[in-house]
């Protein structure tokens, strides 16, 4: 054949040519800029608006960024200094930064108790968050939230130590009667919980001295301290109420479906700002004569029933996209429905709910804004009131409001990046 | 995760909060607070300091009742409370009274069960304009925007007073008197308008405050006082009879600096009886003798209130006018001690 | 014989109705009901109490007492001395007012930047990401201040249009940009612009009739009539002509200074558009990637299969994939929608007046009836929001696709 061929064709190449280098059209730079931004001239028109839109923004931007002022102690000072020429006024960041931060009534020497409790709530949340930390470290995080409550608001160790003395005494119990049915072991759990938290409630009233930092009152706590305070507070509670009101939902019992759906749809229906007047003007109406909360627990209980409900509509969202076969294989293996629950259902549900729930979390610490509404000294309660009304700082805008869209941006942003990395990571391993 | 928070924070709560219904008097004691409701910030009036400490006329009297009932001027929680939750807050037991520039007004009075104690000062609805406009008469604003605080009697009356005259006007309600300072001085709005001591107030904190005139009309009557549950007129009485010590203190000339020199007993049995050497007054109002005493030691007595926090020598700056002792042509006229 | 395989006939036993899956779910029911009952009547009665003890009682009278208080921004006939329910049905106006302009513009933006972000152009694509991710990431509260702020402190003010030495100028003589609002021309119709008015109805109708005709003619008859140049014509001949033939009835009246304010036109108030624009951009970025995913979600080998036929890019896009991709993009656009119209009782950090505002806002301040007030609110905010979201249901189902 070989032969044939080499005689009838004049010419063959008997060895591979070398490779060429692919035009410097196709490669590289020009043929990336080529492809991504002028392929045709729709799209390279558009290249050209969003140069311009770009060079707008940072012509604009940068030289009041880079002439700001950071080290005067008032606007008019600053001004001064400024002659005209463009700046911005920053330094109302550095002379309110503790008043943004914390508010203008937590004690300025205890600051130090809030930064701990900071850091220690990203340690505690850290085994949460990533699944490959030493599980050891989920103790830590049990008891995060006590350590929190004594940092933040102070007082005797004791009453944290009595709540969470109140869990410890209630898991046992629960695990002593948990082998009869799960709702008498809930029973036994709230039982000696209650009993515990009422002798403990007796016995740091009693010595309130013991390990005592200086108290706090929670109508002092205020700045972006606060929103992070409502934000964690919050969602934390309102997960497992918001799985009680998913489940309740689903449930086959009409009355408490009945009810779930009821207190769901209210909710829902209703925007936060009128549950927030609520908690302002009305709870204390509806609360035994005499008892009388802290605003921030009343508005506590109006935002955790709010999101509460948005998490349960996400959770019921996991529950039903679980496939029918789950539960009938649940059941085949004589699992009640409890166990069925803990065990098959819920892992999986709430595996599947992570990023709806993440979108809540966000979506409800960007809401904790709102309390400004209504008079608390948040973030922007912080802003709009005492720092804009002062003689010194009136007519700062831009570089407060930049500052407050710098905080929410970065802690949302990376709520939701982790959350989209987090998606990532259980892809992998489901269907 | 931080269920233990709000268990912890409900019980502290439990366990601080008294009863809060029937004899306040009771509950304050116990609790060794007065729990005293002040506006947000209102330069003068009340308004926290970079450190956080409550100062000013309304802060004031409620200094006053502390330093009465338990001994310590200090012993006070203050409640910033807005024109909408003012009301509740004091009605839901949260508040022990409510000083906060609120106008005496019959609905309130009557209808919203509240017991004013009296008049601590007289004011009245004003506008305020920046002088470059060249207004000179509120009855020129035809078809001006007007900057209101919302939640008081200003917009009834605003809205009276401009059908009264049959000229229209541009409403902007705003919610606090922090947000409706920048929108005044960016010229958002060409007058705003509140009670003239709250004007007089608001310009003390403006860059420039002689670009800004405060218009001859006071458009209403707003007598501001203290004010307190009704139905509980022990307490009622003790909040009454603090802000009459005060009045009659500098009708007497006791003040904060001779009330110590003074309480050792002298000729005019009027003081006498009002300090405690004499009579027992204070036994009458469940408090021990020198109640009074004590009071115009911590705080001074209403002239020395007044010239400290808004006096014409703060940046305040107002005149005594109406709010001065009758005896000098004024309105404040204490009943007798006796 | 069968008696072996029958169960033991049971008497029935009180642990049962803890232990037996049969009678365990009444059980719960009735202990969740009579918690349910306790709690009610726990609240209920604490309310009697207090509200006893206040010397306070529950009425709605105050709606029919008149307000006394004056509003800028009114739909419908409104005065001091209206009652304080007519205050408050101004107040709901205004809340649907803002929530449908807040919608449209909200999905206008939004479907472009969600078309945008998947466009091949790189600069352009990260450019939309930016938007999206900064709005989505900050409070809607913060932005509704911020613009506000911005037209307070940036634009000029009334008073800097007056005077020989103005500082600032209308756009065109016809338009006003100022701090307190957006001042435009108002048409006014005179005697006979009814004749006009419903020539252009017609001439609209007539628009819609001939290009249903040409899609006929073209599915029938494969004849592709033009449908541009003849729509353009029919939307602008007959009305000028009507218009100049009716002697011009219809004339603009353009806003100019007078006094404190300019007067005449049209006034958007700054509260307005301040609450307007921060909504749309906002919701418009969640929108944004609702779209993005919508248009992703049609699978790869519609488009492949759209493309094999011979239609154009923006073909496949009108004909194939927006279609398919609506029907993903519609549910989360419902919420979506849902969630601007709760985010527009913020306009209270503005002096918008919406229902916020008004029922909510003064009126609460003003009659002392909080709870009757509050109470109020959310029942209207609750109708508000069922209304919407039967409405989008209607749609949704419309549009679903119609599985056999």
């Amino acid at each position: 054949m070989s032969d044939m061929h080499a005689h009838s064709v004049a010419y063959v190449r008997e060895t591979m040519l070398p490779e060429q280098e692919p035009p410097s059209s196709a490669v590289g730079v020009t043929a990336w800029m080529r492809e991504n931004l002028f392929r045709g001239w729709a799209n390279s028109l558009m290249t050209v608006v969003a140069i311009y839109v770009i060079y707008k923004i940072v012509a604009g931007s940068l030289p009041w960024f880079l002439g700001g002022i950071w080290s005067t102690s008032s606007l008019a000072e600053c001004r001064e200094i400024l002659q005209g020429a463009t700046g911005g006024c920053f330094s109302v960041l550095t002379e309110r930064w503790n008043q943004l931060l914390f508010g203008f009534q937590y004690p300025s020497e205890q600051y130090w108790r809030l930064i701990l409790a900071f850091v220690l709530l990203g340690l505690a949340a850290a085994p949460v968050l990533f699944r490959h930390l030493p599980r050891g470290l989920l103790v830590f995080t049990g008891l995060y939230p006590f350590i929190a409550f004594w940092l933040i608001w102070g007082g005797t160790i004791l009453a944290p130590l009595m709540a969470l003395a109140g869990f410890v005494l209630g898991y046992v119990a629960f695990k002593k009667v948990e082998h009869q049915s799960f709702a008498m072991g809930a029973l036994a759990f709230l039982i000696a919980a209650a009993l515990t938290w009422w002798i403990g409630g007796l016995v740091s009233g009693a010595a309130p001295g013991v390990l005592a930092l200086e108290p706090v009152p929670s109508r002092n706590m205020g700045g972006f301290m606060l929103n992070l305070i409502l934000g964690t507070v919050c969602v934390s509670l309102s997960l497992p109420i918001g799985i009680v009101l998913a489940l309740g939902r689903q449930s086959d019992m009409p009355i408490i479906k009945w009810i779930c759906v009821v207190f769901i749809e209210l909710i829902r229906g209703v925007p936060l700002i009128t549950l927030l007047f609520v908690a302002n003007v009305v709870l204390a109406y509806f609360l035994p004569p005499g008892t009388s909360f802290d605003l921030i627990i009343r508005v506590i209980i109006m935002i955790t029933a709010f999101s509460s409900a948005y998490i349960a509509e996400v959770i019921r969202g996991g529950l039903a996209a679980l496939p029918r076969g789950q539960y009938e294989a649940a059941d085949s293996l004589g699992l009640d429905y409890a166990q069925a629950t803990r065990l098959i259902i819920m892992p999986q549900a709430l595996k599947i709910s992570i990023p709806g729930i993440v979108n809540v979390a966000v979506g409800l610490f960007k809401d904790t804004t709102l309390v400004s509404v209504i008079s608390m000294f948040d973030l922007v309660g912080m802003i709009r009131g005492p720092i804009l009304a002062s003689t010194e700082w009136n007519g700062v805008y831009w570089e407060l409001w930049g500052f407050a869209v710098m905080l929410f941006f970065i802690v949302c942003y990376s709520i939701s990046q982790y959350s989209q990395w987090l998606e990532r990571q259980l892809q992998t391993d489901h269907r | 995760m931080k269920k233990s928070v709000f268990l912890g924070a409900m019980t502290v709560a439990g366990l601080a909060a008294g009863a809060a219904a029937a004899a306040t008097l009771d509950d304050v004691k116990a609790r060794g607070k007065l729990n005293c409701g002040v506006t947000t910030g209102l330069v003068g009036f009340a308004a926290p300091d970079a450190n956080g400490n409550w100062d000013g006329f309304d802060v004031g009297f409620c200094r006053a009742v502390a330093a009465a009932v338990l001994n310590d001027p200090n012993a006070v929680e203050f409640v910033p409370t807005t024109g909408k939750t003012r009301f509740t807050a004091l009605a839901s037991g949260e508040i022990d009274t409510l000083a906060r520039n609120t106008t005496w007004t019959f609905s309130r009075d009557v209808d919203l069960k509240f017991e004013f104690v009296g008049v601590n000062y007289y004011d009245g609805q004003g506008f305020i304009v920046p002088k470059e406009l060249g207004v000179s008469s509120a009855k020129e604003l035809d078809g001006a925007t007007v900057c209101i605080q919302t939640g008081t009697t200003t917009e009834l009356n605003l809205a009276d007073f401009f059908r009264k005259n049959n000229i229209s006007y541009e409403p902007v309600p705003i919610e606090t008197n922090a947000e409706a300072q920048p929108l005044y001085l960016e010229g958002a709005c060409d007058t705003y308008t509140t009670d003239a001591s709250g004007l007089a107030a608001t310009r003390a904190a403006f860059e420039n405050p002689q670009d800004h005139v405060v218009l001859p009309e006071i458009i209403s009557k707003e007598p501001l006082g203290p004010l307190v549950r009704h139905g509980d007129n022990d307490w009622g009485d003790i909040n009454r009879w603090v802000l009459n010590a005060l009045i009659a203190a500098e009708e007497y000339g006791v003040t904060s600096a001779n009330v110590d020199e003074l309480a050792s007993g002298t000729d005019n049995p009027e003081i006498n009886r009002l300090l405690g050497t004499e009579g027992n007054l204070g036994e009458m109002l469940g408090l021990d003798a020198d109640w009074a005493a004590r009071t115009i030691k911590a705080v001074g007595n209403y002239g020395e209130l007044f010239e400290k926090h808004i006096g014409e020598n703060t940046p305040v700056g107002l005149s005594r006018g109406l709010n001065a002792q009758w005896t000098d042509g004024g309105l404040m006229y204490a009943p007798p001690f006796r | 014989m069968s008696t072996i395989s029958d169960p033991p006939a049971e008497s029935f036993r009180l642990s049962q109705l803890i232990n037996d899956t049969r009678y365990r779910s009444i059980t719960f029911q009735f202990v969740a009901l009579v918690l349910l009952i306790f709690a009610m009547a726990y609240l209920g009665l604490n309310l009697v109490q207090n509200l006893a003890a206040a010397g306070l009682n529950i009425s709605f009278d105050f709606l029919g007492e008149p307000a006394g208080y004056d509003i800028n921004q009114t739909l419908i006939d409104y005065t001091s001395q209206s009652s304080h329910w007519r205050a408050t049905m101004v107040g709901v106006l205004n809340t649907m007012l803002v929530a449908i302009l807040g919608c449209i513009m909200a999905t206008v933006i939004g479907v472009f930047v969600g078309v945008l972000r998947l466009s091949p152009n790189w600069l352009v694509r990260k450019l939309m990401s930016i938007y999206v991710e900064i709005f989505r990431n900050v409070p809607v509260l913060i932005w509704i201040l911020i613009i506000m702020a911005v037209f307070v402190a940036v634009l000029p003010q009334p008073r800097d249009f007056r005077g020989d030495d103005a500082t600032a100028s209308m756009v065109w003589g016809a338009f006003a940009f100022t701090g307190r609002g957006f001042y435009a021309p108002l048409p006014l119709f005179g005697p006979g612009s009814a004749v006009v008015v419903a020539v252009f109805v017609a001439s609209l109708i007539g628009i819609v009739f001939y290009r249903r005709h040409t899609t006929k003619k073209l599915y029938d008859e494969g004849v592709l009539l033009p449908r541009t140049w003849p729509s353009v014509a029919l939307f602008f001949v007959p009305v000028l002509l009507a218009f100049f033939v009716m002697g011009q009835p219809i004339t603009l009246e353009y806003p100019a200074l007078k006094g404190f304010n300019f007067q005449g036109g049209i006034f958007m108030r700054n509260s307005l558009i301040a609450l307007w624009f921060a909504l749309s951009i906002y919701t418009a970025a969640f929108i944004a990637e609702n779209v993005r995913a919508g248009i992703l979600a049609v699978s790869k080998g519609q488009t492949e299969a759209a493309a094999s036929l011979g239609l154009r890019p923006n073909r496949i896009m009108n004909l194939v994939v927006l279609p398919q991709a609506l029907r993903v993009i519609i549910p989360p656009l419902i919420s979506q929608y849902l969630n601007l119209t709760k985010n527009s009782s913020l306009a209270i950090a503005v002096g918008y007046m919406d229902l916020t505002g008004t029922l909510g806002g003064i009126t609460l301040n003003q009659t002392g009836r909080a709870i009757e007030c509050v109470l109020l609110l959310m029942l209207f905010y609750l109708t508000i929001s069922l209304g919407i979201s039967a409405i989008m249901n209607v749609y949704n189902n419309a549009v679903k696709l119609k599985e056999r």
